[in-house]
Formats: structure tokens, C-alpha cells, sequence
């Protein structure tokens, strides 16, 4: 049974007050917050056997190098990917895509290859392969979108060229909501053998992600935004590449042998997860895993599509509001702005009135250059939100309207 | 904009008198907004990349104006609480000559309340206008020795 109370009292702080106002926390797009059952095994992690990983011979090393294993394991499970030897701990979606794009771009990228991404793409997604574009003097080309945000899914076809070596999509926008089709995106690349990573960080948190099924080459995600604690993330990618691409950064665990004259370097994952990594954080985050498991996934999209349609409701209902991304195929992420009052206006008000949401550009400039604004509000609802919290929001929009036009 | 003979203190105290009589945040930006409105507006075609401050997630123009003694301030934003904080900063500092604005300690900001847009992680720019005012201060301040 979805019991939202219950559900409530497990994140410590949704019971706080901001301004001397119940918080009413829509900014989950940006990071989520976190059950007491991750906080407590990471506590748990550092008060009973915190120890490093993988050199020790003494027993809390033991220990901690199981746990370590066993969220690798639980990692696999919850993205049904083949084998534990393909799932790389980062320190989040942006490390995941950077390790991706150098080693990647290092072993098969040439001068006059292209890269194809989507006009969805945060930032995190962009940057990384102009950057390796420009050190291997490769191309990047963009997949454009119609006016409701959806992909145009028929230029795929008509953008890949004998050149195309990768494509990176984003599985949801960021910024809008608007959900990718990965899996016909992965068709359309795997008939030319083109590979594909999926940028998961906004869907890993509201849907089943099955990277077999997908077929997906690399999908990568954070943590934090799926109920884990920060600074922990996740390469997934299929064993042929990772075994064929050199390693991302040098240093130790990441070794078989070491001498001055040459490094021979250890096998999956390690490979790639060069110095001490953040265990804690992939302990925490396999806890989060375990809490998301135990409510069910099935029950969380339920929910938070029930939270998207009646805050589109609601929110229409005061009049005067543009949306953007207005595909039927988003997740609880609604972007918006109220006549022609600023974002940042309407974000300092609500923030006031004890609600967090989003305002700007969301680090994906393309998306609003694409629209022609500067920026959205954004309201990113989960499951841990409710209706009476949004109409706190339409509260506070009216509020807005009333003080600014 | 003339400080009707006022020390730049005076008019921090009486920014800070005003604001005193407000405990809800809500009557706090009506005031900041009703500031706004009295602000002396740029033209159209004043608003120029040269005067466009960076770092701010709302745009904020400044145009100074040096008359070889003080410097006159205009301003404009797209956003409308963020016009009523720099219609303050300019309030306090245009009509001053550089040593003084570059002299002034903005207590004011701390005592209404908006200290905490004052994070350089903030993205309404006070703390970008603050250091571009004083700025052109130190240029204009320069070029008087000079």
C-alpha cells in the first residue's frame, strides 16, 4: 500500500519549516532528499566498520569491501545490467560522461568524426564532448525538437553519417520534463553499430530503467537524485567497450602491476576507479535502492503522475501561465512561466512562502535559447510530494500575480 | 539622483528605518518593488552589453556617469525585486564622489534582511553591483589623479 504519510515521516527533513513555513520541497529535479535509512547506513558505515576497501587483510576491510561489492551488486540488479564487472562507481552523472567521453574519444574518435546529441541535453551532456571534440578536431551535431519539446525522431536517421561514432541522449530533460525515446534512438544507432550513451540522471528516479532491454551501450545516473547521498554516481557500461577503452584516470586499485617502466592495469571495474573511491557513498546508495524497492517503483510513477496531472490542473486554472515541454511523455517536472513576470521574482517570492523550487536555465541554455526565454520556474515533484503542496504552489503563484502585474 | 544633502550614513539609516516597520518578507518586496519604480530608468538603447553586469540570473544594467567630481548611477533590470535592490544601492551610492563609495561600508544590506543575497552563490548580483559600483569608483578615482 502507497501510504504517503508514512512515506513522509521517513525523509527527516520534510518535516521542517522554512520562514516559520512548512517546507514545501519541489526542487527534486535538482537533487532529492534522503530517507533515515540511507542516512543511517552511512552513518552506520562510518560508526561500525568504516574501513578502506580492497587492501586490507584485517577485518573491518573485510567488511567494507563486501558492503562495497554487494552495492555494486544491488546496482546491477536495479538496471538489470548483465554483469557487476560493468557497473563503474563515479562521483556522479557528470563524471560517469566525462570518463565516457576521454576514454572513449581516446580510443575512437579521429579528426572529422562526429558525435550526435540532443537539443534536451544539460550541460553535463555537452560540455564534455565539445571538449573532446575540440581535442580531436570531431564534430558534434544535434538532434532538434518540436515545439512541444519532443525529439524529432525522424532526423535520427537523417543526422547519422558514416562518421557518427557516438550518440549521447538524455533519457528526460532536465529542464522540461520531456521524456527521450532511448530505445528506438539505440535501434536507429545499432543499425549503423553506432553506440549510445543514455544521460539517466532524470530517469533512473521515476521509472524502471532495464539497461538489457534498452540495449543501452552506457547509461550513467547520481545518487543524489535517486534518494543516495551526494558524491556517489554510476557508470553502466557494456563490457565490450569498457574492456576495449583505456582507463579515464591513474592511480591506485586501479592497477595490476606497477613499475617505472610500465603499468599493466587491473580488470573491470576496477580499471576505472583509479584512488579510493566514495564506498560510503555506493553503500548509501545501494540502501536507497533497497528503500526504492520497497515502496515499488510501479507505485512511485503511479503517484507522481497523479502529482503532474492535477498540479497541470491546478496550475492552468490560475490563467496566464506558458508551459513548456508540453509532450504528453514527461515525467513530474513542470516548467513554466507566469505572464511576463521573471523567474527570478516569482523563485524569491515562493521561497518566502516556504516553497523550493527552481529558476534559471536549469544548465541547459539550448533548451530555453530553443524556447527564446532565459529561464523557467521549475516545479520537480516525487513521490514523497503531495496536492495540498501543490496548491501551496498555486497559493504562492497567485501571490506572485498579485504583488508583480 | 540627488541625496538632498544627506551623508551617505543617513541615508542607510533611514533605508533601514523604513524597513524596519515590516516583519512579513511579502511587505519587505512590496517595498523593495515600490523602491524599484522610483529608480531613474536607462533608455532602451543605454541598456548595452558594456553596461550589462555578469552573474546575475536576472540582467542588471549600471550605467555611471562622472561629472569629474561624483558619480550618477542608472540601473535597470528584467526583474523587478532585483530593480528595487539596486534602486537601493543607488540611493545610497550615486551622488558620491569615488573615495566616498569606495570608503562606504553597506551596513544597511545586513540590517534589512538582505545579507543573504549577498552569497556570491546568490544569483541576483547584489554582490555584483556592489563590486562593479566600486569599480567604476576606483577608475573614475584614478583618472582624477591623473
Amino acid at each position: 500500500m502507497f501510504d504517503i504519510n508514512k512515506i513522509r515521516s521517513d525523509f527527516p527533513v520534510l518535516a521542517r519549516e522554512v520562514y516559520g513555513k512548512p517546507l514545501v520541497y519541489f526542487d527534486n529535479g535538482a537533487t532529492t532528499q534522503k530517507p533515515a535509512r540511507v542516512i543511517d547506513a552511512v552513518r552506520e558505515a562510518y560508526d561500525s566498520y568504516y574501513s578502506n576497501i580492497h587492501r586490507g587483510v584485517h577485518a573491518l576491510s573485510d567488511i567494507s569491501s563486501g558492503k562495497y561489492e554487494n552495492a555494486r551488486e544491488k546496482v546491477r540488479a536495479f538496471i538489470n545490467a548483465e554483469s557487476k564487472k560493468e557497473i563503474i562507481f563515479t562521483a556522479g552523472t557528470t563524471a560517469s560522461i566525462n570518463l565516457v567521453a576521454f576514454s572513449f574519444g581516446e580510443r575512437y574518435i579521429k579528426k572529422g568524426d562526429e558525435v550526435l546529441l540532443t537539443a534536451l541535453e544539460h550541460h553535463a551532456n555537452i560540455v564534455p564532448w565539445q571538449m573532446m571534440c575540440e581535442r580531436k578536431g570531431a564534430v558534434l551535431k544535434v538532434i532538434p525538437i518540436n515545439d512541444d519539446g519532443s525529439l524529432k525522431l525522424e532526423k535520427v536517421n537523417e543526422l547519422i553519417t558514416g562518421k557518427t561514432k557516438i550518440i549521447a541522449v538524455t533519457h528526460v530533460s532536465n529542464a522540461i520534463g520531456v521524456i527521450n525515446p532511448v530505445k528506438e534512438i539505440i535501434e536507429a544507432a545499432h543499425k549503423h553499430n553506432i553506440p549510445v550513451l543514455v544521460d539517466g540522471a532524470q530517469g533512473i528516479q521515476h521509472g524502471h530503467v532495464d539497461v538489457m532491454g534498452l540495449d543501452a551501450d552506457f547509461y550513467v545516473f547520481s545518487g543524489h537524485k535517486v534518494y543516495g547521498p551526494t558524491g556517489i554516481g554510476v557508470l553502466y557500461g557494456k563490457r565490450k567497450w569498457l574492456e576495449d577503452m583505456p582507463p579515464y584516470q591513474g592511480g591506485g586499485d586501479m592497477v595490476d602491476r606497477v613499475s617505472f617502466e610500465k603499468t599493466t592495469y587491473n580488470e573491470l571495474p576496477f580499471k576505472f576507479e583509479a584512488g579510493t573511491t566514495n564506498f560510503v557513498g555506493a553503500i548509501g546508495l545501494a540502501e536507497a535502492l533497497n528503500y526504492i524497492g520497497s515502496i515499488g517503483m510501479d507505485n512511485i510513477s503511479k503517484h507522481e503522475n497523479e502529482l503532474k496531472h492535477y498540479a497541470k490542473e491546478r496550475l492552468e486554472q490560475l490563467g496566464g501561465l506558458t508551459f513548456y515541454g508540453t509532450s504528453a511523455n514527461t515525467i513530474s517536472i513542470l516548467s513554466f512561466l507566469v505572464d511576463n513576470i521573471h523567474q527570478y521574482d516569482a523563485g524569491m517570492i515562493l521561497d518566502k512562502m516556504g516553497v523550493a523550487i527552481r529558476t534559471g536555465s536549469h544548465c541547459a541554455q539550448p533548451v530555453m535559447s530553443r524556447f527564446g526565454i532565459d529561464g523557467t520556474i521549475r516545479a520537480s515533484m516525487c513521490f514523497y510530494n503531495t496536492k495540498e503542496e501543490i496548491d501551496i504552489l498555486c497559493e504562492g503563484i497567485e501571490k506572485v500575480k498579485m504583488m508583480m502585474l | 539622483m540627488s541625496n538632498n544633502g544627506k551623508t551617505i550614513n543617513q541615508v542607510q539609516d533611514q533605508i533601514i528605518d523604513e524597513f524596519s516597520l515590516f516583519d512579513d518578507w511579502m511587505d519587505k518586496y512590496d517595498h523593495l518593488i515600490e523602491e524599484g519604480k522610483d529608480l531613474q530608468l536607462l533608455d532602451e538603447n543605454e541598456k548595452k552589453q558594456d553596461f550589462l553586469i555578469e552573474g546575475c540570473q536576472s540582467r542588471v544594467w549600471l550605467k555611471p556617469d562622472f561629472d569629474g567630481e561624483k558619480i550618477y548611477f542608472k540601473a535597470d533590470s528584467d526583474a523587478i525585486i532585483t530593480k528595487g535592490i539596486v534602486a537601493l544601492l543607488i540611493k545610497v551610492l550615486s551622488g558620491r564622489t569615488p573615495s566616498e563609495i569606495l570608503e562606504t561600508d553597506l551596513y544597511f544590506i545586513e540590517e534589512v534582511g538582505l545579507s543573504q543575497n549577498l552569497s556570491p552563490t546568490r544569483s541576483n548580483g547584489l554582490l555584483a553591483m556592489v563590486k562593479q559600483m566600486k569599480l567604476y569608483a576606483m577608475a573614475y578615482k584614478a583618472k582624477q589623479k591623473g
